[in-house]
């Protein structure tokens, strides 16, 4: 933890895990998603159900949504702003399992696309994401993070991660998950810094590659402190 | 690091935070901006919550640090007044959806602002002599966050106010000249009677008791620094007591940390609150 992680974040309260972590929460799920989503529906697990409007924790999520950091002061307008912007949001509570406390589920749509993302705020701002579209990856937004959807195929891990180091960019995290053997897998790679444009155009292209996206570091906003500034970051559109 | 490290420091305590922290002169200089901008962000909150009366989301919370700021100070105590109404200002922002700094956390906000920035002001010292305390707060929440997560859903209240007044304690400390042992031994005391406190947010809300609760705490903070600065020190070493209070926090059972279902959430109008907010 660093001394502005502890002396911070800036953030618009009331909680840091109640709003300050689900803003992150959707954030991630917005780059996950990659581009303006028309619907958002949320499904809250335990506390998060329990004390979500009192904690504003749907003002965050739909913040979040929006692309927010947890230091936007459009937070408590964050229904009038969805309104504006044409996104239809949605709440539900449910059992999420054995998960922690807060939690929650996001699943954003638009564009003919799709995508899910299950993740819990951990207390004091921190998350973790450990589902994607079904798949038991895990992340924590804390460094910029590679989403890939691949073939399961022998050899993939290896053909990434060679282009990741020759990019010169240091490998934190990387969890590989697959539904069957040879089937369709996605990969969770926590890296140092932001890929360059070619190495993520690279990977984006290799043949068993279907799906990437780069989700920006999300722990530090666009206030002072910024690795990468929002809007601008470097999430990657589906391989055409 | 260790809080016997940095009690032994031959300086401030917060040159070795910050040695820690930063490998050059231009990371040390990055880090002193970044604690600038921290410490401007937490005076602008103080600020905005002493001027607003509007209520929080559940109503309970919104016009106590205006009120006491406005009150007459009848104890002739200004510094009291003026710790505890900055405290709340934070946290009354922060309960109505306002921008905070967490330090550590949302719920805790208002404790270090309250006591770094309220001797500040009373005393008149300057912002660039407050930049070295503020690291020092935070150094000391980094060694308390190596022993137990920081949070009132692992450890209770005591987690969190806990390690604010702590914070608070040794950055006062550190702000009035206090060397470094000194300021170790002001976070020790705050924290040692600290341990034990849970947490039992009415509803599960960041509110009742935490707004008052960080005026109390900001207090306690100043109190113990004034223990330290005429050279009291705990008998327990410093490390010992965060190890303590880490193993109450695992002690204490899930309706005392964080789940709106023990305490003064657990009283009938605590009860009804809860109820109404989740319609």
């Amino acid at each position: 933890m660093s001394l502005l992680d502890v002396i911070g974040p800036v953030m618009v309260g009331p909680s840091s895990s109640h709003t300050a972590g689900a803003c992150r929460l959707a954030l991630l799920a917005r780059h996950a998603f990659g581009a303006e989503p028309r619907r958002a529906r949320f499904t809250l697990h335990g506390s998060f159900a329990k004390t979500a409007r009192g904690h504003g924790t749907d003002l965050a999520l739909i913040a979040g949504t929006l692309g927010a950091f947890p230091d936007d002061p459009m937070i408590p307008r964050a229904l009038d702003e969805a309104a504006a912007r044409g996104l239809d949001v949605d709440f539900a509570t449910a059992d999420l399992g054995d998960v922690h406390p807060n939690s929650v589920r996001a699943v954003l749509e638009g564009e003919g696309e799709r995508v899910m993302l299950t993740g819990s705020s951990l207390g004091g701002g921190l998350v973790r994401v450990f589902d994607v579209d079904g798949f038991r990856i895990d992340f924590s937004g804390s460094h910029p993070t590679l989403l890939l959807r691949h073939l399961d195929t022998p050899g993939v891990i290896a053909r990434v991660a060679r282009v990741i180091a020759d990019d010169d960019v240091n490998i934190a995290t990387l969890v590989s998950a697959r539904r069957k053997r040879g089937g369709d897998a996605m990969m969770s790679i926590e890296i140092d810094r932001p890929l360059t444009a070619p190495a993520r155009d690279y990977l984006r292209h290799l043949r068993y590659v279907t799906w990437l996206r780069e989700l920006p570091e999300v722990m530090r906003g666009p206030d002072g402190d910024a690795v990468e500034s929002q809007g601008v970051s470097a999430e990657t559109e589906v391989a055409s | 690091m260790t809080l016997a490290d940095l009690a032994a420091a031959p300086g401030p305590a917060s040159d070795l935070v910050l040695a820690d922290e930063a490998a050059t002169p231009v990371e040390r200089a990055r880090v002193l901006e970044g604690l600038r901008g921290r410490l401007r962000e937490m005076r602008a909150s103080i600020e905005r919550g002493l001027e607003s009366d509007a209520k929080s989301r559940t109503g309970m919370v919104g016009w106590n640090a205006k009120t006491l700021w406005n009150a007459p100070d009848e104890l002739r105590a200004p510094l009291l007044q003026r710790v505890q109404a900055y405290a709340m200002a934070v946290n009354e922002e922060n309960a109505r959806m306002g921008r905070i700094v967490a330090a550590p956390t949302a719920g805790s906000a208002g404790t270090l602002p309250g006591a770094l920035l309220g001797v500040a002001d009373h005393l008149g010292l300057d912002e660039d002599r407050l930049l070295g305390p503020l690291a020092l707060a935070g150094g000391i929440g980094q060694v308390i966050s190596q022993s137990m997560f920081i949070a009132g859903s692992t450890g209770g209240c005591q987690a969190e106010i806990g390690s604010s007044a702590a914070m608070a304690a040794a950055a006062v400390t550190e702000a009035m000249g206090g060397d470094a042992a000194a300021s170790v031994h002001a976070a020790a005391m705050a924290l040692m009677n600290t341990i034990g406190l849970v947490c039992d947010p009415v509803g599960g809300y960041v509110e009742v008791p935490c707004v008052s609760r960080n005026a109390f705490y900001s207090v306690h903070a100043v109190a113990s620094a004034q223990l330290a600065l005429a050279g009291v020190t705990s008998p327990i070493p410093p490390d010992e007591v965060v190890l303590a209070m880490a193993s109450v926090g695992r002690l204490l059972p899930p309706e005392l940390r964080e789940t709106g279902e023990g305490g003064i959430a657990d009283t009938p109008t605590g009860r009804r609150i809860a109820l109404e907010m989740a319609r």
